[in-house]
């Protein structure tokens, strides 16, 4: 099997890797890349816990062939904030308490962000059915949905 | 099927010649969102993604009508105003569609290859008359949408060949169209029951064209004329939705499955026939 030679941008970065025809971009962002932020929940598009952004529509990575990449820009949670200086969305996560364990937090962060820069005032139903992509068996979503809405208000504040 | 060659190509002409010329079986790539999941077995394909193809992506409206690139992201679609206010029950069809991140990626063309009985926009597209485009070694040809799927998870597409647009004509005067399905939960879920109407109403409120079409109680999407029939000529009252309720209720043949009996999925295509006839001629009169 020829390993495909990819050339991309991964958070504004350009970036090459070599992958299998079959590996999904979840696959090459944890394994090839080292990067990983974006976790794998079920590899079947139900949970939303490897979101990411491709030309910044909010995608599953593990829907995408890693060879898909080509060209493209890809935005992971990597690229939001920073270790020194979180994004407002991750600080009102914290602030909230709108994770437990965390694996649903990354892909949650990366969807959150992509709701609010396609539509800064969501209501809270709006919000509850944009994320109704990425599950969490922890919270209850509750503290998840505060979270974003304040997160909302903050970023409309400072824009 | 485990994907062992990726290959992008840049013209309709030269996915065809890819999609030809392999040795093993060579599958369209658009969205993913079936194919990849499907692609966890061992067998070996081939992919080839028609992605960087425009035509393939784009949406354009003219005096014919629309054309539909077949694998425009479903998210994108929703985002068109000019499709949605010819079409409004074939974009509420795409938006049904899975979650956020899967409307990123799949497509009304994908959503029609996959050919599965419950797919959201066939039913939608049958009640809107679409036509296939189809370019294949021998060149072009055209297909109704109610004759393309001739089985469960099986198309009339031969080797070689590529979807490679959807036709709507543009709507008469006063006609509109609507889509509902039946899941048991809120959203992100598989239709257990669909429909799809498209009504023409005339200056005083007559239907005087209709198309029905019923999803996911049968093998394949299908076109009831008899329901058509029963609104054509009526004022859409209550005797007439009655009348295509049960036409696509006699239509169907459903299965029992741990989503719905067979009992309970005639009853409901019928309630769905009745209501989406309800909605489009709602839309057609501009309410
Ligand atoms: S790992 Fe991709 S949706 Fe669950
Ligand atoms: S915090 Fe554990 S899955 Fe969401």
């Amino acid at each position: 099997m020829a390993k495909v030679h990819v050339s991309t941008s991964v958070n504004g970065e350009p970036t090459e890797f070599l992958c299998e025809p079959h590996d999904t971009l979840l696959d090459v962002l944890r394994n090839e890349l080292n990067m990983t932020g974006t976790k794998e929940g079920c590899g079947s598009g139900d949970c939303g816990a490897c979101s990411v952004t491709v030309n910044d529509r909010l995608v599953c990575s593990c829907l995408v062939l890693g060879a898909e990449a080509e060209g493209k820009e890809i935005g992971t949670v990597e690229g939001i904030g920073n270790n020194d200086s979180l994004h407002v969305i991750q600080e009102k996560f914290l602030e909230h308490a709108a994770l437990q364990c965390g694996i649903c937090t990354p892909g949650l962060i990366v969807s959150t962000k992509a709701l609010l820069e396609e539509n800064p005032s969501p209501t809270e139903e709006e919000a509850r059915y944009y994320l109704a992509g990425n599950l969490c068996r922890c919270t209850g979503y509750d503290k998840i949905i505060r979270a974003v809405m304040d997160a909302a208000e903050s970023m409309r504040g400072a824009a | 099927m485990t994907v062992v060659e990726y290959s992008a190509a840049a013209s309709i002409e030269e996915a065809v010649s890819l999609l030809l010329s392999s040795d093993i079986p060579a599958k369209v790539l658009a969205g993913g969102t079936d194919l990849i999941i499907q692609s966890a077995g061992l067998d070996p394909i081939k992919v080839v993604d028609i992605k960087n193809i425009d035509s393939m992506m784009g949406a354009t409206i003219d005096g014919d009508g629309l054309t539909l690139g077949p694998s425009m992201p479903c998210a994108e679609l929703y985002s068109r105003d000019d499709v949605k206010a010819l079409f409004p029950g074939l974009v509420e069809a795409a938006y049904l569609i899975g979650s956020t991140q899967v409307q990123g990626r799949c497509s009304v063309g994908g959503n029609l290859c996959n050919s599965s009985p419950a797919a959201d926009t066939i039913p939608a597209l049958i009640a809107n008359a679409a036509q296939c485009v189809i370019q294949g070694p021998g060149g072009e040809r055209t297909v109704a949408v109610e004759d393309f799927v001739t089985g469960v998870g099986r198309n009339c597409m031969a080797k070689g060949e590529l979807l490679t647009a959807l036709r709507l004509a543009k709507p008469a005067a006063g006609t509109s169209d609507a889509y509902l399905r039946f899941i048991p939960r809120t959203e992100m879920d598989i239709a257990v029951a669909g429909a799809g109407v498209s009504v023409t109403l005339d200056g005083a409120g007559t239907c005087t064209a209709a198309r029905v079409s019923i999803g996911a109680v049968a093998p394949t999407a299908l076109l009831i004329p008899e329901a058509a029939d029963a609104l054509i000529g009526s004022k859409l009252d209550e005797a007439a939705l009655d009348k295509a309720a049960a036409a696509s209720l006699a239509a169907s043949s459903p299965i029992t499955d741990r989503r719905g009996t067979v009992e309970f999925r005639k009853h409901v295509v019928g309630v769905l026939t009745k209501r989406a006839a309800t909605i489009a001629a709602q839309r057609a009169r501009g309410e």
